[in-house]
């Protein structure tokens, strides 16, 4: 994902505790995403205004760690979700 | 229960069959043969239960289907309590009976997501199939409408030898729609199905051409369309997993409230099937003696029991070795380890060269008929 690309979800995919197996996980057509600790921080920090870099810098700080590795970590779970349409992304 | 009883988990989805009413009458229909009698239909305020004894069961996706959903008047009174108790909620339509006013109330409601029905990408193949007059007019003016408001839609297309060279233009059209993803489902043979297949079995040529116009439409579209295929069955040498395995990750509820493992599984005649009016839906799921009856893979006979795929399609679908073997326990018939599997195949050589009239489904009756004599 490019650094200034602003991921957004799109409508019909929202994230959602699940009491029972008290969980994340992410809603969308058809599928639900059991998500992990990594994956609901990363997911709750997509809010449509900030970029990609925005994101894993805030995330580096929050986790005192490098930000190429958090970008490393980010950009499968988000490059996964882009390519079943879960997530979208502005230019 | 023995060793091997499998840890039973919570359900992900549940399938609402809210009524069996239907304006068209589609030859595949996955409704039973034996269709549930209007007067029969779970009222609003038993469905409302029913979506809070899912939630609490850990059911995550609803899939508001039928017949045709829209058929019912409380729909949007539906949606709302559905949303209310936390589901994801997915509308399964073929779209006839949705105004633009109802796809608003809809959208009001909270409903997530649309799954419109293609029985053509012609009104002549689309009217013929679904035995509507005007059928497609009206379906593509409802899709212009889902897309005005914004939902998320899939386009299900459902093909067999009649439509198969359509392929091309339902996948255009999913584009043109805005629809996030397609469902190219080839026809299943259950329920309406079963009395079809020597009009609608496709040949090894159209579902080997449909594998190779999939695969280059993936590639092409990657990013645009999400393709998920449903390839033909009696063509295939492994079966589909049924279900993701029976009683492993949804459930059904009929009009009636009967719960069932599958939309199918009625077909299997040794199975009693609990109803959310006697009993909680939880200890249906977890206790009931249908979705208790295939489970894991304890029930199963050789060549699945000794085979390293078990617990990859356990032994495929119950039903369908019902309907072609006779005996729900037996190996699918689909499956090349089967006994059966040769028979199958000259079966669907010859369906897909028949020239059966198709034989559109039945209307549900209004109430219980008067016994006679
Ligand atoms: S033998 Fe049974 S388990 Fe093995 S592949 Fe065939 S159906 Fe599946
Ligand atoms: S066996 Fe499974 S997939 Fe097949 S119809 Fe029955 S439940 Fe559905």
């Amino acid at each position: 994902m490019e650094p200034a690309a602003i991921p957004y979800l799109p409508r019909g995919v929202r994230l959602h505790r699940d009491r029972v197996r008290e969980a994340w996980v992410l809603l969308a057509p058809e599928r639900a995403i059991m998500l992990d600790e990594i994956g609901h921080a990363v997911l709750t920090e997509i809010d449509g205004a900030r970029s990609f870099s925005e994101i894993t810098a805030a995330l580096a700080a929050k986790y005192d760690a490098p930000q190429d590795e958090i970008a490393g970590d980010c950009a499968g779970l988000l490059g996964a979700l882009r390519a079943r349409r879960f997530l979208e992304v502005r230019e | 229960m023995n060793a091997e009883t499998p840890i039973v988990r919570p359900p992900i989805a549940m399938l609402a069959e809210l009524t069996h009413r239907c304006p068209l009458s589609c030859p595949y229909c996955s409704n039973p043969v034996e269709l549930a009698r209007v007067d029969s239909e779970l009222s609003t305020e038993t469905w409302k239960d029913v979506f809070r004894q899912a939630a609490d069961l850990g059911v995550l996706q609803l899939h508001l289907s039928g017949g045709e959903p829209a058929s019912r008047r409380d729909l949007e009174d539906l949606v709302c309590a559905a949303r209310d108790a936390g589901l994801y909620t997915n509308l399964i339509t073929s779209g006839i009976g949705l105004s633009e006013k109802r796809l608003r109330a809809l959208d009001e409601a909270g409903l997530d997501h649309v799954q419109l029905s293609l029985q053509g990408t012609t009104p002549e193949m689309a009217d013929e199939i679904g035995g509507y007059n005007g059928g497609f007019k009206r379906k593509m003016q409802v899709a212009e409408w889902i897309g005005a408001i914004g939902f998320p839609l899939t386009l299900n297309a459902v093909l067999h030898r009649r439509n198969l060279h359509q392929l091309p233009r339902a996948l255009e059209m999913a584009v043109e729609m805005g629809a996030r993803r397609i469902e190219v489902a080839t026809v299943q043979f259950h329920g309406w199905a079963l009395k079809n297949r020597g009009a609608l079995m496709p040949t090894m040529e159209q579902a080997r051409e449909a594998d190779r116009i999939v695969t280059e439409a993936r590639a092409r579209l990657k990013g645009t369309l999400v393709i998920d295929y449903v390839p033909a069955d009696y063509h295939s040498d492994y079966p589909k997993r049924c279900m993701g395995g029976w009683g492993s990750t949804g459930l059904n509820v009929a009009p009636d409230g009967k719960v069932l493992p599958c939309h199918a599984a009625e077909s299997i005649p040794h199975l009693s099937f609990d109803n959310v009016a006697d009993r909680p839906l939880a200890d249906i799921w977890y206790r009931g003696a249908a979705f208790n009856a295939y489970r894991g893979t304890d029930w199963m006979q050789e060549p699945c029991r000794s085979c390293a795929r078990k617990t990859v399609d356990f032994g495929g679908c119950r039903c369908q070795a019902m309907a072609v073997v006779g005996d729900p326990d037996a190996t699918d018939p689909v499956c090349v380890k089967s006994p059966h599997h040769g028979a199958l195949q000259a079966q669907a050589a010859a369906h897909s060269v028949s020239d059966a009239p198709l034989v559109h489904r039945a209307v549900p009756a209004r109430r219980q008929t008067e016994p006679t004599g």
